[in-house]
């Protein structure tokens, strides 16, 4: 057990340096940073100046190293736009990020388990052809498209939510259900083909022998052994809705990390986006662990030492 | 009776063309899909040529005409006008480039590399396959958004960020599954007795591996379509894509964000358009996955 988590958190590191790498070194690609940091007249004793205070006379791969050096001290350097620290600006707008992907999750399981257990327990019915319709048009449809028809239908049309911004609980509704629109198809296919094994799994038919109702039998013995595998595969759908959340963010003016790492982008505001990048992959990173290492807790029939 | 007959007769020489010709029989929904992408793959190549108006023509006075069957609309313009009075069906006519084009270098250098990589790292196995897997993860671990936003930040935004991030962030599908098959495939006889044999690697790749995973490619590439045609359309939307005066579904629902207010239409179509492309695409891969390997219909 302790073998297998130190081998996991091993991988997860290597996967966090190899990300910094590649953002390290695509974002050098675009030539000379000076070329962004200084007016076009500036005297080239000035540039070779700068240059050398940057560090950036000294070869990339020791670069690199000061640079990932920084980054573990939490020094992405200054941004170029808002001259403050890149890693704070940041991290000041985590919280509406993970707020935003826990809301947009919990819409997706409020909708993808009650479909999930009815298209099982009435497999082959209405019910389980509705949810297969409803899972294949929520993989066809952009998220921000999703948000923009929610703009247009409850905000505009019937003026029901605030079409943007952040503060009341009535502004989280149309982001989450954008962001959270995509994992309920899988997350359906999920729990009904879970709930079906489990259905038809001998501690039912033992229940139903001994006359539980059927309720009892299907919401709470059934769905408990049934949502397993939903659980442990949140934690990735937590990840992904973290890569979502950049666009859905951008639409309804959300004042989350996809926001501002979308914002630097556009004034080549390097630290910001190196900084908002490597943290979603650190947070994705984390949360893709976290899944692993709980399928023992959630589960305890399954071990380690395989 | 004889077209049966005719059928029966050319069973034992029974591609997989022919397997899937046989199953399509009577059944509408693939037939349908299938239909759809055909439109929008005609649409991709005739562009402008098929298309009522010019998708760049400016009309003012025409400017936010409602779709045909609303009031005040009118045939001329079916699926209305944007604001600056262009048509919104010339312009999603000649939008079906950029999503088909993409989808095609997807399949063709993400399935090709990626199928490669895979192959490579079941066959050869230890650490060739440690080092690829730990790549692969190294890829996972950075979101496609976020990727596509630090190349767009250094490259500036153009259809070539489009792509190339299209083929870095796709590869790794690709070479996961493709390992996973190949682990159980080399284990096979036939792959023992091709190496007694004195096959060489590249022989064995090609001649014994890769017809017995074109299935998986196929149905991979399928259902990859829609991801893709999403995933460009999110980038153009964001402004990372495609640029006008060219013209993409993600960049004219990015336009119509502008005027929501004004025109509903301008911001339905083009999005029904990525579903329906979308949908299209996923139901042809699900149909063909379950139709090509039974085992796996839960997958």
């Amino acid at each position: 057990m302790l073998l297998y988590i130190l081998k996991r958190v091993g991988q997860g590191l290597i996967s966090i340096v190899g990300a910094s790498i590649v953002i390290f070194f695509v974002s050098r690609l675009s030539g000379d940073p000076i070329v962004l940091l200084l007016p076009t007249e500036a005297p080239p004793a000035v540039v070779e100046q700068v240059r050398r205070d940057m560090g950036l006379a000294e070869p990339l791969w020791r670069q690199y190293l000061i640079f990932a050096g920084n980054a573990l001290t939490g020094d992405f350097g200054n941004s170029y736009r808002w001259q403050a620290p890149a890693l704070s600006l940041v991290l000041d707008r985590l919280p509406a990020t993970i707020y935003l992907a826990l809301a947009a999750l919990l819409f997706s399981i409020l909708l993808s388990v009650p479909f999930g257990v009815l298209s099982a327990v009435y497999r082959g019915s209405w019910i389980d052809t509705l949810g297969k319709g409803f899972a294949m048009l929520g993989q066809a449809m952009p998220n921000f498209w999703v948000g923009l028809l929610l703009i247009l239908v409850l905000a505009i049309g019937f003026n029901l939510l605030p079409a943007y911004g952040y503060g009341t609980p009535a502004h989280i509704i149309m982001p989450a259900i954008a962001l959270g629109w995509y994992p309920v198809a899988a997350q359906t296919r999920i729990v009904r083909s879970a709930m079906l094994d489990v259905l038809d799994s001998d501690y039912i038919r033992m229940g139903r022998a001994v006359g539980a109702s059927e309720r009892v039998l299907i919401w709470k013995y059934a769905l408990r052994n049934a949502a397993i595998p939903l659980v442990t595969i949140l934690g990735v759908y937590f990840a992904a809705m973290l890569g979502g959340a950049f666009v859905v963010e951008t639409i309804f003016a959300w004042p989350g990390v996809g926001r501002t790492v979308v914002e630097a982008v556009f004034s080549r505001d390097f630290p910001v986006v190196q900084a908002g990048v490597l943290l979603t992959s650190i947070l994705f990173v984390t949360s893709n662990l976290l899944v692993d290492l709980s399928y023992g807790l959630i589960d305890p029939r399954i071990r380690y030492d395989r | 009776m004889t077209a049966d007959a005719g059928a029966l007769a050319t069973l034992p020489a029974r591609g997989p063309l022919a397997l899937l010709m046989a199953r399509l029989r009577g059944r509408g929904l693939p037939w349908l899909s299938m239909l759809m992408l055909a439109i929008v793959i005609v649409a991709a190549i005739g562009g402008e040529a098929l298309a009522p108006h010019d998708p760049n023509g400016l009309d003012l006075g025409a400017a936010f005409r409602p779709p045909a069957w609303a009031e005040k609309g009118s045939w001329a313009y079916p699926l209305g006008t944007d604001n600056l009075g262009r048509d919104i069906l010339s312009r999603i006519i000649a939008g079906a480039r950029v999503s088909v084009v993409s989808a095609l270098y997807a399949i063709v250098f993400a399935g090709s590399i990626g199928g490669l990589i895979g192959m490579i790292s079941g066959y050869f196995g230890g650490i060739v396959d440690a080092v690829i897997m730990r790549l692969v993860d190294i890829q996972l671990s950075i979101p496609a958004l976020a990727l596509a936003l630090v190349i767009a930040a250094v490259f500036g935004a153009d259809f070539g960020t489009v792509i190339v991030v299209i083929i870095v962030t796709y590869w790794t599908w690709y070479a996961r599954i493709v390992r996973g098959e190949i682990l159980s495939l080399k284990e096979r006889e036939y792959v023992a007795l091709a190496k007694v044999a004195g096959c060489g690697t590249g022989t064995i790749f090609f001649r014994h591996l890769l017809p017995n995973i074109m299935n998986t490619l196929l149905v991979l590439s399928t259902l990859q379509v829609g991801q893709v045609i999403i995933f460009e359309a999110s980038l153009s939307f964001l402004g990372l894509g495609i640029q006008a005066p060219d013209v993409s579904w993600g960049l004219m629902l990015s336009d119509a964000r502008n005027y929501l207010t004004n025109a509903w239409w301008a911001i339905t179509m083009p999005g029904i358009a990525i579903m329906l492309t979308c949908l299209s695409a996923n139901m042809v891969g699900d149909w063909l996955r379950d139709t090509l390997d039974p085992k796996r219909r839960q997958l």
